[in-house]
């Protein structure tokens, strides 16, 4: 049965895979996110990966301080770090409505560079361990490979939440508020829906889904001030493959790519830090608004 | 000293008196950035009266809609709604007083279906018409419900650009250029469904290019010219009063 595949052993084809298919989640949650507020406040929201570090800090901070278990924290990090994401809309982020957005991402680049800067001060560049829950350690073997039921459940637990936002796009009153307020958000406003309130929220939500995948990663990479920085160049390129503010072409590319990028692993592991960047390029050379964008 | 309310503007039409002033506009000046778009207005419109503002390309009757509407962050002067003042109130501030904005490029979302861009404007007041008696007013819509907004044709997208805004019960209409671009035959049903409008009570302030389109139907005519009212005409004096029209719309 275990014969190898394309000459590869097919527990080292499908590890890769499964680790593709994780850090995909990962990209999806965070590409999700950045769609979201994209859309609505027109801003490339740099500070992301610092915002996702936040959600992992915020579980280890309610763990160590208040005893609060990962499942509490899978809840309460996102809504802190939601509610902290809302008070820089409004502090900060509402100032810039319509001016060039570049300001937006100059504030939201420095805002990076300061959050992270303060937890390297106050904790160090190296990591701090976060114990997977007790009732997802171990894991099943498949067969042809292991499977740590940590890993799948961040696969599930990344699609749902995808799922659940293309929902509530879709499908809910509020959605099609989110949706016409991307499109014209003076003329929703002018029919009696309170945009402003409507974006500082869509930020808010942008932010928690950040946060989320922040507790989610926590278990699997160290807790360290610097871990969302590393990924969020990835989920940029993701971005700008999918198309700018689309909700399904940020799902669908984020895991597309980290397939992708699993799979070079495999077959091609010096190019696996690139690959991403290379199908970045010729995206952008054939379908400059991106696989899901509208050209505008 | 206007005290009534939206339970007892009747909408149904009989009892709309002629005199309670809906809308007071009082020199109003609006600014898009460096440059001075309206340069003092005054205009007053009455309950259930149509009015029209007539005037050339760049005239400043986009510009007065849109500042009733409190889309012009700079305006200065005063705007009086059904006795409140709106100089300052924030856009869904105002739609939730009882206006209904029908935009000069209409305004349909493209990432919404014909229904949704029906059922978007929340209800700003009670009393709006039902979904079923808009798809009798406007058929075309009942049988493309499920269509993409914008793949409608131009016609279509003005009736539901009309539709959307009479669901919510806003009384109070601001309507720009809403037969631009249009067949006849769709113009017709327009002034058909204005008419309709007319008997039922509501206020509508009609920004319009095609004059025979809006001479039968208005009560006055506001003339527009480099941001002012240059002229107000009675539907009485339209004959008398040709050499203003000549003056200030011939091109």
């Amino acid at each position: 049965m275990l014969t190898d595949l394309l000459g590869f052993p097919p527990q080292v084809l499908f590890g890769q895979l499964l680790l593709g298919l994780i850090n995909g989640a990962f990209y999806a949650v965070l590409s999700l996110g950045l769609a979201v507020i994209f859309g609505l406040l027109n801003i490339v929201n740099f500070a992301h990966g610092a915002l996702y570090m936040l959600g992992a800090f915020a579980a280890l901070a309610a763990a160590k301080w208040l005893g609060i278990s990962y499942w509490g924290a899978l809840i309460i990090a996102p809504i802190v770090v939601g509610a902290f994401g809302i008070v820089i809309e409004r502090l900060l982020l509402r100032r810039l409505a319509g001016v060039d957005h570049l300001y937006g991402l100059l504030l939201t680049f420095g805002l990076a560079l300061v959050i992270e800067g303060t937890f390297v001060k106050l904790f160090g560049s190296s990591g701090m361990p976060y114990s997977t829950p007790a009732s997802l350690q171990g894991g099943v073997n498949l067969g042809f490979m292991f499977l740590p039921w940590y890993r799948g459940w961040v696969v599930v637990a990344s699609l749902a939440v995808c799922l659940a936002t293309w929902l509530l796009f879709e499908r809910t009153k509020i959605g099609a508020y989110l949706r016409a307020g991307t499109e014209n958000p003076k003329l929703l406003q002018a029919f009696g829906v309170n945009v402003p309130l409507l974006t500082t929220l869509a930020y808010g939500y942008g932010v928690a889904l950040a946060a989320f995948a922040g507790v989610l990663a926590a278990p699997i990479t160290q807790v360290n001030p610097l871990m969302g920085s590393n990924l969020i160049i990835v989920v940029f390129a993701v971005v700008v493959i999918g198309g700018m503010g689309s909700i399904v072409g940020a799902v669908v590319t984020g895991l597309a790519m980290g397939v992708i990028e699993g799979l070079t692993k495999v077959f091609w592991p010096e190019a696996s830090a690139t690959v991403i960047f290379v199908v970045m390029a010729i995206v952008l050379v054939l379908r400059p608004a991106g696989l899901f964008g509208k050209a505008s | 000293m206007n005290t009534d309310t939206l339970e007892n503007h009747d909408i149904g039409g009989q009892h709309v008196s002629e005199h309670i002033e809906e809308l007071r506009i009082q020199d109003l000046h609006a600014f898009y950035g460096e440059s001075h778009a309206l340069h003092g207005i005054d205009m007053t419109v009455n309950q259930g009266e149509l009015v029209t503002l007539l005037g050339r390309n760049g005239s400043g009757r986009t510009t007065t809609l849109r500042a009733i509407m409190g889309l012009i962050g700079h305006r200065t002067g005063s705007i009086v709604l059904k006795g409140e003042e709106i100089i300052k109130s924030a856009p869904h501030t105002i739609a939730h007083m009882g206006v209904g904005y029908c935009p000069e490029e209409r305004g349909i979302f493209a990432s919404l279906n014909v229904e949704e861009n029906l059922m978007l404007p929340p209800n700003v007041a009670p009393g709006g018409m039902s979904v079923e008696e808009l798809y009798e007013m406007f058929p075309n819509l009942a049988e493309r419900r499920k269509s993409q907004g914008t793949r409608l044709s131009g016609g279509e997208q003005q009736m539901l650009a009309m539709a959307r805004i009479l669901r919510t019960g806003a009384n109070v209409l601001l309507l720009d250029e809403i037969t631009e671009g249009l067949a006849p035959v769709i113009n017709d049903k327009l002034a058909e469904v204005l008419i309709q409008l007319k008997t039922r009570g509501y206020t509508i302030i009609l920004v319009e290019q095609n004059f025979r389109f809006a001479a039968p139907l208005a009560d006055r005519h506001f003339i527009m010219d480099h941001g002012h009212i240059a002229a107000t005409i009675h539907k009485d004096d339209l004959e008398s009063s040709q050499h203003i029209f000549d003056e200030y719309l011939s091109v």
